[in-house]
């Protein structure tokens, strides 16, 4: 095993980044949270439950399914598809919601709250809440509360509180801001369940933990169905999930490629962008020290995609780490090259693609058609696109563009 | 002596120093400049010169918005620094600065606290740098001369409190309550025990911030602590002036309102007989 598996460190650092740049309240809840998770999971009784509740409440192990139609359009590699959008609330979150909430229990926390950009998160939270009995709040851009109605609907209609956020730039970044807040008010009682492997020491490990049974799938099913690892795995990045837990286990197979793709929005040169590798620095936010936007001054700048699950100005520490050290590249995709991916899939498989994860297809259209058809490509496809029928609806006033 | 600790040892008649935090230029630079003058002016021993950031997690609304009015006028670290080195041209009060680590990151580790020197700052807060992280610049802190002013709060262990106040310096900022700044109507009585904790650890000076509303709070605080912060209490004075129609009158008003202010609180805590 590399080393580059071994992190983070003590200190909870990936090379340079990481770490915990929280205020002092917080630091003995982090300490608490480190040992009771080194504890209960290495603990039989825990991985049997998540082992369970993965199968028999969340459907997995997902399919790894060949996309005959979309490799023939394309034309190169063959296309996999690692189908998270299968799993019960319709994208791969609900893999850390399940196992944070057993750690919640074990924990003594009745209550739990989270941070959410698209609703997916905040769903596959307020679902687990549902399930386990344990009191719920989420809290969500206010921007994103109007992109996102219908994931506020039904968080709500799962028994959970959806809270607002009316800071800043009104999406994910400051949801986590005021998530952080509360958890620092209410740090003796609550649990917090972060989404993405973001956030100050240990969550970043605790959510790539949770979300590497995507990776761990795909290597087995790959060995199965063509008796050797995929040549390039392709994941979409906001704060970085779903492409955490797909590289994690590959990160040792030095013949993988792994590239996470970036949310470009209206071109990297536009300022209207999510593109923290493309064109951020490192910096700290969210207690932790990754690629960054920012300003001179380090003010945070705002981000922009046409994917709320996206719309993040960071990127997680365990991604920056890869990127400085070159075992993954992090490349963009705009608006618009998502959109007509979007359209594509739905069109040639049948199957409509979250708008996050849309981006990760489009870049293996690009990918795929340079590769020859010996080759494989697996497509982290980390949601389904149900809950952005609405908004591009909207967008196009109800005309499906036949265009794509 | 450093001006930190005479701005505490100067306390003959008063059982605790006065520390108020102010954002540097909200509503603008020069109303702020006036600002942390008739502080001083009136009362205050030391003061905290806040720099406006984006992503301010440790404060709560009031301060949140202040640093918003402050960084869409532009504010950024070479204001605070010019705010600073125009306040030490007349004041030999402590003169702290407060700002999110990343602001800091980005300024420069080394041209931050160079800069803080030249501009005759004493100390330095970094609400968000707990001790694990801040090795780095504990170092270069203390070969500029300048005090890191750690925080404690009421969920440090015992262990962690002896490793902060070790290495403190200046003074140790004890925050009062679980959560973000701003007023509350009611002072936990576990900070007494927090701030009797940490003093078994430093024979450093302890203030309490976080949640100080007004005179009474003041006044319980200066009954077992050496300095009584206050930051969103002054803040929202500031904000209540631009509801005025004009300059002149917002001006006026928030003037008026942190002097009044500041003289409550230096009343409320000269009036402290002992400490228990």
């Amino acid at each position: 095993m590399k080393t580059t598996t071994q992190l983070p460190d003590k200190n909870g650092r990936f090379g340079d980044f990481g770490g915990r740049y929280v205020p002092e309240t917080l630091m003995s809840a982090l300490a608490e949270l480190e040992q009771a998770y080194e504890r209960f999971t290495a603990n039989k009784s825990f991985q049997d439950e998540l082992a369970y509740y993965l199968k028999s409440y969340s459907g997995r192990p997902t399919p790894l399914y060949f996309a005959e139609r979309f490799t023939e359009h394309v034309g190169g590699a063959k296309v996999y598809l690692k189908r998270e959008d299968l799993n019960h609330t319709g994208a791969h979150k609900i893999n850390n919601t399940i196992g944070q909430a057993l750690l919640a229990m074990r924990m003594g926390k009745k209550r739990v709250i989270a941070e959410t950009g698209a609703g997916q998160h905040g769903v596959a939270t307020a679902t687990v809440a549902a399930r386990f009995g344990l009191e719920c709040t989420v809290f969500m851009g206010e921007e994103d509360m109007e992109r996102q109605a219908l994931n506020v609907f039904r968080m709500r209609m799962l028994g959970a509180e959806v809270v607002p956020a009316t800071s800043g730039t009104k999406t994910l970044k400051d949801a986590t801001n005021e998530a952080i807040r509360h958890w620092v008010e209410h740090v003796e009682d609550t649990y917090y369940i972060i989404g993405s492997v973001v956030g100050p020491h240990p969550y970043p490990r605790i959510v790539r933990d949770f979300q590497r049974i995507i990776g761990d799938e795909t290597r087995q099913q790959m060995l199965d169905l063509e008796g050797r690892l995929p040549h390039t795995v392709i994941a979409c990045v906001g704060g970085g999930s779903n492409a955490m837990g797909m590289f994690y286990p590959f990160v040792a197979d030095e013949s993988v490629r792994l590239i996470g793709v970036e949310a470009a929005g209206k071109g990297l040169e536009s300022g209207l962008h999510a593109a923290s590798i493309g064109k951020g620095t490192p910096g700290v936010l969210h207690g932790s020290m990754m690629y960054l936007l920012q300003d001179e001054f380090g003010q945070v700048t705002p981000a922009h995609s046409i994917s709320a699950g996206l719309d993040y100005p960071g990127i997680g520490p365990e991604h920056s780490y890869l990127h400085a050290s070159g075992r993954a590249q992090y490349v963009p995709i705009t608006d618009d090259e998502a959109l007509e991916a979007f359209y594509l899939l739905s069109k040639t498989e049948g199957i409509i693609p979250a708008l996050e994860s849309a981006h990760a297809v489009a870049q293996a259209q690009k990918t795929a058609r340079e590769m020859s058809p010996d080759e494989s490509l697996v497509i982290c496809l980390s949601g389904r696109g149900d809950k952005d029928v609405e908004q591009i609806a909207r967008m196009t006033g109800g005309v499906v563009d036949d265009e794509n | 002596m450093t001006r930190i600790k005479s701005a505490f040892e100067r306390q003959t008649a008063r059982a605790a120093a006065l520390i108020p935090f102010l954002n540097t230029g909200d509503p603008d630079f020069d109303t702020s400049l006036e600002l942390f003058r008739t502080v001083l002016r009136t009362g205050a021993d030391i003061v905290e010169i806040g720099a406006p950031y984006s992503d301010p997690l440790a404060d709560g609304p009031v301060i949140q918005a202040s640093a918003v009015r402050s960084l869409r006028a532009g504010f950024q670290f070479p204001h605070v620094f010019e705010m600073t080195s125009r306040l030490r041209r007349d004041t030999d009060k402590g003169l702290v600065l407060f700002s999110y680590f990343n602001p800091l990151l980005q300024y420069g580790i080394d041209r931050f606290f160079a800069d803080a020197v030249s501009s005759g700052a004493d100390g330095v807060i970094i609400p968000d740098l707990p001790f694990e992280e801040s090795a780095l610049v504990r170092q270069v802190a203390d070969r500029q001369g300048i005090e890191l002013i750690p925080l404690v709060a009421p969920t440090s262990s015992e262990e962690r409190i002896a490793k902060i106040c070790e290495e403190a310096r200046g003074f140790v900022y004890c925050v009062s309550s679980l959560g973000v700044t701003g007023e509350r109507a009611k002072m936990s009585e576990r900070v007494q025990d927090l701030v009797r904790l940490a003093r078994s650890y430093t024979r450093l000076p302890i203030a309490v911030g976080f949640g100080v509303s007004g005179a009474p709070q003041a006044r319980f605080i200066a009954g077992f602590a050496d300095g009584v912060i206050v930051g969103s209490a002054y803040v929202r004075r500031i904000e209540e002036s631009l509801e005025a129609p004009d300059q002149t009158e917002r001006y006026a008003l928030a003037i008026d309102g942190v002097s009044q202010f500041t003289k409550e609180l230096t009343d409320a805590i000269s009036d402290v007989s002992a400490k228990s």
